[in-house]
Formats: C-alpha cells, sequence, structure tokens
C-alpha cells in the first residue's frame, strides 16, 4: 500500500509540477498577479508531494518490503539499517527520486528566502524550476520508477552492492546531488534574468547566494568521493581522471567561473552576457553528467542501469535544455548593456583571465572525456582517455590561474597599477621562493615539479597573508565575512596544491607477499605480518588481517585490513586499514592468500594526502562564510525598498 | 590605449591561451591515446608490439597460474575465438575471477605474451565491462559469417 501511496504523490507531483512550470511563467509575462501567486504554493505543494515519496521509499527499505522491485534488488534482510536508509539512493531509479527530492528541496528553498525578491522574479525563478521538475518527474515516472512492484514477492533482496556499504556513501551522494541540483537554481535565475529583460547588479546579488551553496556542496560532494575511493576501493589513489569522476569535475570547474563571474557582475556590471553563459553551462553540464552516469555509456561503478531508453530521455532533456536556453539568450542577449568598462590591468580583467584559464581547462577535460564515446559512436574503433592525458594538459593550465590568485584580490576594480600589488607581493613570492627550493631538498629529493607545487602553494598563501596585513591598519573586525569567505577558500587551494604536489611527488606503494614475522617498509615506516585470522560481521564474513606498524624500531600500533566475503552476493571486497595523520597516511590492504601462510600484501605510505581533502573541506567553508555575510541581506532588503517605491 | 587596441589585446589574450591548450591537448593525444584490441585482433597481428593498449575478454577456467614469487600471475584472455596469454604482477582486483569479463592494460612482448600493468576492476559481480562483452560479441559475429 505504501509503495502505491509513494507512486500516486509522484504522480500528483508531476501535475503540480505542469501547474508551477507553467501559470507562473505566463503571469509574470502577462502581468497576472493571481498567477504569480500560485508559484510559492506550488512550489511548497511539490516538496510536499516529494518528501513524501521519498519517505514512502524509506519505509519500504526499513520494513523490508521486498515485494518493490528496487528493494528487492539492493537491499536485504541483513543489511544493517544505517545502510538500508542509504541504500535509497543505492541504485538508478532512488538515486534519480533522491535528485528530484533535492530538486524540490531548492526550489521551496528559493520560494521561502526569497521573501525581499519582486515577485514577478520569484514567479519566473520557479517556473523555470517546475519545467526542470516535470522533466525529471516524466523521466522517473516514465522510465525509472523505484516503486514498480514485483510480483511475486523476492523472499530475500539480492543485498546492496557492497562497495556501497560504508559510512562515505551516506554522505557522498547527497553532497553531490545537492551541488549538482543546486546549479539549477542559478540556471533558472539566468533564464528568469533572459525572461524579464533585467539583467543587471541586482540579478546578479540575488543569484550569487545560491550558486555559492550550490559549488560548496559540489566541492563537498566531489572530496567525499574522492576520499571514499581512497579508501574503498582499496587502490590508494584519490582521483583516476575517470569519465564519472570528470562528470562532477566539469560542472565544478564551470561553477567556479561562475561564481567569480558573478562577482564581477555584482560589483560592476560587466560580464552579464558571459555569467548567463555560464550559468547555462554549469546546470548543462550537471545534466550531460548525469546522462553519462545514468546511460551507461560509461564504465563505471556509478554505471548502475544500461536500458537505453533511459539515456535517451536524458539526452533529450538535455538537448532540450541546452537548445532552449541558448535560443533565449540569442534573442536577448543583444539587447543586454556592456556594463562598467574596465581597463586592460584592473580586477576584472584578472577575473576575465581566471574565466577563461577554467572555461578552456573544462574543455580538455570535457573533450578528454567525450573523446572515446565520439570514436566509438563513428565505429572508428575503441580507446580510453587515461590520467596522463590529462595531466598533461589539465595542470599546465592551473598553473598560470594559481599564479594569478595571489595578486587577483588585490588588484583594485575597474583600473588597477600593478606595480603597487607586486611590491606588496615581494614578501611573499620570497617566502614561497625559499620554500619551494627547501622543502623537496628537505623533504626527500630535489624535483622541479615539487619544487613548482610548493612555491605555487606557499604563493597563494603568500597572497592572503598579504591581502590580511594590508588591511590590519583598516581594523580587520571590519572585513567583511565574503571577504573572509574568499581568502579562506584561497587558503583552501593552497593546502589542496601542497597535498597533491607532495603525494604524487613521494607516495611510496608495494605489493609484496608476506607470511608471518616478514616485514615490509615504505617511507620509514614498518610493517610486520602476523597473521590473518575469521570473523563475521553482521552480513560478511572476514578475513581480518593484523600487522604491527612500527618506525625506528618503536611499536606504534596494530593494524587490521580485511578482507570481506559478502553471504548474498559472495562479492569480495577489501577493507583497507589507514593509520592517518597530519603529515602523512600509511595505508595497508591484504591482497589474496598465497599458500597456507602466505598473503599478497599491498603496502603505501602517503604523505600530506589528507591535505587534499582538507583543502577541499577548506574551499566549502570559504563559500559558507562568504554567503553568510549580512549584505545580501540587507541589500536585498534595500532592493525591496527601492521596488516597493518605484 | 584606446578601447579597440584594448579589445584586441583581450581577444588576443584569450585565443593564446585556447592556442595553448589546443596545443597541450595534441601532444597529449599524440601520446596518450590508448586503445583497444580483442583477442582476435591481437592473434591477426593488428596490435602494436611494445606500445600500450588495451585488451578484453574472459579470462579462460582454470588458466590462473601464480609464479613461484608469489605476486606474478599468469592468465589467458580469451574471446572464444582466439586467446593469448596475460602476465601481472602485483595484486588483482577483488572481482577478478576465472570464466568472467576482464579488461587490462599494458604492453604485448615480441614473444607473444602481454604483460599487463593494470588489471581493471570491475564494481558488480553480474557487471561485464562493455569492452570485454565488446571482444567475445565480435568474436561471435565473426564465427556466424564465417559459417554461412
Amino acid at each position: 500500500m505504501i509503495p502505491e501511496l509513494g507512486h500516486f504523490a509522484l504522480i500528483l507531483a508531476l501535475l503540480v509540477a505542469l501547474v508551477q512550470g507553467t501559470l507562473p511563467l505566463a503571469g509574470a509575462a502577462r502581468g497576472s498577479r493571481a498567477w504569480i501567486a500560485v508559484a510559492r504554493p506550488a512550489a511548497q505543494a511539490q516538496f510536499l508531494l516529494v518528501a513524501f515519496a521519498f519517505g514512502c521509499l524509506t519505509w519500504a527499505f526499513v520494513s523490508h518490503d521486498f515485494s518493490v522491485a528496487y528493494v528487492a534488488q539492493h537491499s536485504n534482510s541483513r543489511l544493517p539499517l544505517e545502510y538500508r536508509l542509504s541504500g535509497v539512493w543505492g541504485g538508478h531509479e532512488g538515486s534519480l527520486l533522491l535528485w528530484l527530492f533535492m530538486l524540490s528541496g531548492w526550489t521551496v528553498a528559493v520560494a521561502l528566502f526569497s521573501r525581499h525578491l519582486p515577485d514577478a522574479m520569484v514567479a519566473r525563478v520557479l517556473g523555470v524550476l517546475g519545467l526542470i521538475t516535470v522533466g525529471f518527474l516524466a523521466f522517473i515516472l516514465l522510465t525509472s520508477n523505484p516503486f514498480e512492484r514485483l510480483l511475486p514477492a523476492a523472499e530475500d533482496g539480492r543485498d546492496l552492492n557492497p562497495l556501497l556499504q560504508d559510512p562515505g556513501l551516506i554522505f557522498h551522494p547527497p553532497m553531490l546531488y545537492m551541488g549538482y541540483v543546486g546549479f539549477s537554481v542559478a540556471f533558472a535565475f539566468a533564464i528568469a534574468a533572459l525572461l524579464s529583460g533585467q539583467l543587471d547588479a541586482a540579478w546578479a546579488r540575488w543569484s550569487r547566494p545560491w550558486t555559492t551553496t550550490a559549488w560548496a556542496f559540489l566541492t563537498l560532494g566531489i572530496a567525499l568521493g574522492s576520499w571514499w575511493a581512497y579508501y574503498e576501493l582499496g587502490w590508494g589513489g584519490w582521483w583516476f581522471w575517470d569519465p564519472v569522476e570528470n562528470a562532477s569535475f566539469l560542472p565544478w570547474l564551470v561553477g567556479t567561473a561562475l561564481i567569480h563571474s558573478l562577482a564581477v557582475t555584482e560589483k560592476r556590471g560587466s560580464f552579464k552576457n558571459w555569467t548567463v553563459l555560464l550559468a547555462i553551462a554549469a546546470f548543462s553540464l550537471s545534466l550531460l553528467g548525469t546522462f553519462l552516469v545514468r546511460s551507461g555509456v560509461l564504465t563505471s561503478v556509478h554505471a548502475f542501469a544500461t536500458d537505453p531508453r533511459r539515456g535517451i530521455f536524458i539526452l533529450i532533456l538535455l538537448a532540450i535544455v541546452v537548445g532552449a536556453s541558448l535560443f533565449l539568450f540569442a534573442l536577448r542577449a543583444p539587447k543586454v548593456g556592456l556594463g562598467g568598462r574596465f581597463g586592460l590591468v584592473s580586477r576584472e580583467s584578472l577575473l576575465l583571465m581566471n574565466n577563461v584559464l577554467l572555461v578552456v581547462a573544462t574543455g580538455s577535460v570535457l573533450l578528454g572525456t567525450l573523446y572515446p564515446l565520439f570514436i566509438d559512436a563513428l565505429g572508428l574503433g575503441k580507446l580510453s582517455v587515461g590520467p596522463p592525458y590529462f595531466n598533461a594538459v589539465f595542470v599546465p593550465l592551473m598553473v598560470p590561474l594559481l599564479i594569478l590568485m595571489a595578486p587577483g584580490p588585490l588588484a583594485r576594480w575597474k583600473h588597477a597599477d600593478m606595480r603597487p600589488v607586486l611590491k606588496q607581493l615581494v614578501p611573499a613570492f620570497v617566502a614561497a621562493l625559499l620554500l619551494g627550493v627547501a622543502v623537496p631538498l628537505l623533504y626527500g629529493g630535489w624535483r622541479p615539479l615539487t619544487a613548482l607545487g610548493v612555491l605555487l602553494a606557499a604563493w597563494i598563501a603568500g597572497g592572503t597573508g598579504v591581502a590580511i596585513a594590508g588591511r590590519l591598519r583598516g581594523g580587520l573586525s571590519g572585513q567583511p565575512l565574503h571577504w573572509w569567505g574568499m581568502h579562506l577558500a584561497h587558503v583552501g587551494v593552497a593546502v589542496f596544491v601542497v597535498g597533491v604536489t607532495m603525494v604524487s611527488s613521494y607516495q611510496e606503494e608495494k605489493d609484496v607477499r608476506m607470511a608471518p614475522d616478514d616485514t615490509v617498509t615504505v617511507g620509514g615506516y614498518t610493517f610486520r605480518f602476523i597473521g590473518v585470522r575469521k570473523e563475521m560481521g553482521p552480513n560478511y564474513q572476514a578475513m581480518v588481517g593484523e600487522l604491527e606498524l612500527s618506525r625506528d624500531g618503536k611499536v606504534l600500533r596494530t593494524m587490521k585490513p580485511e578482507k570481506r566475503a559478502y553471504l548474498t552476493s559472495a562479492m569480495p571486497m577489501t577493507e583497507a586499514a589507514i593509520d592517518t595523520g597530519l603529515l602523512r597516511d600509511v595505508y595497508v590492504s591484504l591482497g589474496e592468500p598465497i599458500d597456507e601462510r602466505a598473503w599478497s600484501v599491498r603496502v603505501y605510505y602517503k604523505p600530506f594526502v589528507d591535505w587534499i581533502w582538507g583543502g577541499c573541506l577548506l574551499m566549502a567553508l570559504g563559500g559558507i562564510v562568504a554567503i553568510s555575510d549580512r549584505r545580501y541581506r540587507l541589500k536585498r532588503r534595500a532592493a525591496a525598498l527601492q521596488g516597493a517605491t518605484a | 590605449m584606446k578601447p579597440r587596441h584594448k579589445r584586441f589585446a583581450l581577444i588576443g589574450g584569450g585565443i593564446a591561451v585556447l592556442g595553448i591548450a589546443a596545443a597541450l591537448v595534441l601532444n597529449a593525444f599524440q601520446s596518450n591515446l590508448v586503445f583497444f584490441f580483442t583477442p582476435t585482433q591481437v592473434a591477426a597481428g593488428e596490435a602494436p608490439i611494445g606500445k600500450t593498449f588495451r585488451i578484453g575478454g574472459m579470462v579462460k577456467e582454470a588458466s590462473l597460474q601464480r609464479q613461484p614469487d608469489g605476486l606474478t600471475v599468469r592468465f589467458i584472455v580469451t574471446d572464444t575465438a582466439k586467446e593469448f596469454p596475460v602476465a601481472y604482477k602485483g595484486i588483482l582486483p577483488d572481482l577478478f575471477r576465472e570464466g568472467k569479463g576482464v579488461v587490462a592494460q599494458g604492453k604485448l612482448g615480441e614473444d607473444g605474451l602481454f604483460t599487463a600493468s593494470e588489471v581493471l576492476a570491475k564494481h558488480d559481480e553480474n557487471y561485464m565491462p562493455p569492452e570485454a562483452q565488446h571482444a567475445v560479441d565480435q568474436a561471435g559475429k565473426a564465427a556466424k559469417t564465417v559459417k554461412q
């Protein structure tokens, strides 16, 4: 009964979404207050219905309702409660429902937190979001209904993929989707502005906090996914340039360009057309990512289903979104003014360079991701584009971007004289140069690229230091939160760069055969193999290895990597044991038994690897701090006042 | 500086970045594209020797042999029509099984032995890597045309 209620709620939601996607837009165009007033209640009803449907599916998981096909495929009576809850989004249908749930959540948030915006604007934004909702609801109801019954009911479920039975998975998809879907709000604001013809600084100010929030969630989501791959897949890498990773990285890159370009549009009124294009691109790339991941054209942990109808549906949706929004853009863009002029050397031109570099980098990653698909589709053979391509193209494009990060925030708007800026940065440069030379020499061997990485990270951090020192006289407490947020995020980038540089320069990896009392040393840490014994988990049987970790003869701890065999699926899983530290991780995972006593064992030494995710966390925090700034609320009130008096 | 000159400078800068990116892409494409071959193609001598490429197919039943060092393994990859040996030193992914699909990346030696640097993991028990499926399908098609 409950699954049917959920299904019914989704059908009702589709009807509400149809209303939400048409009446308010028409009302805003015709100036009909009654129709405009439909937008907010529709968004709220929509959210309640989708939340109810989501609750129904969750209940089906919790109560082991194996007469629901989706539950029977992704759960099991022995699956622990926390994984039954996260199992809701452990497969194709449920993850789409999660996507939809997020979308209706963002929509209702816009409806609730935009009291200060003109009603017509809110109606347009909610209307566009309503149309997107229609697309996704139709997709779910027509091709991927999570409530489909399985008759007769399965006696027990096929269990959740053991790779997904992990705390990282509980949070990775919701965070990522918050980001992905969040760009739909930026997109809706852009389309609403195009529709109304009011493409101005006020629009940028309204759109900015939403975009930054979405970006912060996406940052966290990607970081969580990377962390999960690091410890759960047992490969010890943090980024593989896997097409699915790229699918989430592309909207992030464009989103990063977008939040910088929005800053220019808000402060100076320039870049308006460009900002709109970026907003359209960010959301389109989110949809493209969904298509790539969900259509099964890619080989990946995320490729749940290979039903061609689903791929075609998303492709059509993508074509409509891109086609319609670009058409609208082409109609309206010529009428948009250029906004504030700026000199060849100015904060604007530096941000323009930021945007050009980020967009070109996006293009290069997109090319590497789609190229094998095109070649395959054209029947020219099968090939893959691996990490060497991305490293060779992406990294050189990021170097100038990182260099610009120090002078950028110091340069003046409109027209900047770079001489005083560069003069201010001299101490930062000297410090960066010293660190860049000293760290590789002291740490374990001179490598030019390591020196460059450390130098760039120190340069960015130094730039932030100079900026803060420069404001000391003005009183630091007087600095607005968005200023602190920006610098926090930039320091995050510096921390990230340190992590990437150090781990790729000095990591050590060994695959060895170990019998009891054998030892192996990586990065100065010695592992002594003690043995392996059997243990039972709730829904798996584990071989638990025991290794003693020591350094300079001093025993630090015992590490217990596991090899699990899940009972239902008989699927083996490697659970690595990791000793985490501020300056390094040591990592051990079990391979397979070689004979009676010996196992193959993989050991890693990973210097500074946690800085990678720490840096991402700082970036996301920076975003959150920036949007907490009072000015967004104050100026909204001011805008509302202006609107009232006008 | 006149606005016109300024515009030229900005556009020129943008084109320079694009040009550099294009150069990087072309350069990277030249050396980093990894092509895929089926065992039948390898048997027909289509695969290059000493250059990295990918192969896919099924691991032949009862073909997995562990070498005395305990870490190196050898197995035979087949697409049901042709087969050839693969050597890999390291820990195999969890879902590597005899009789199941596999994709490996590495180099072919003069002696016909494919030395894999990477054996790609699958993520699901029942999941067949598309490349491996493709290899078996191709071999099936070829067999049919021969019969006709």
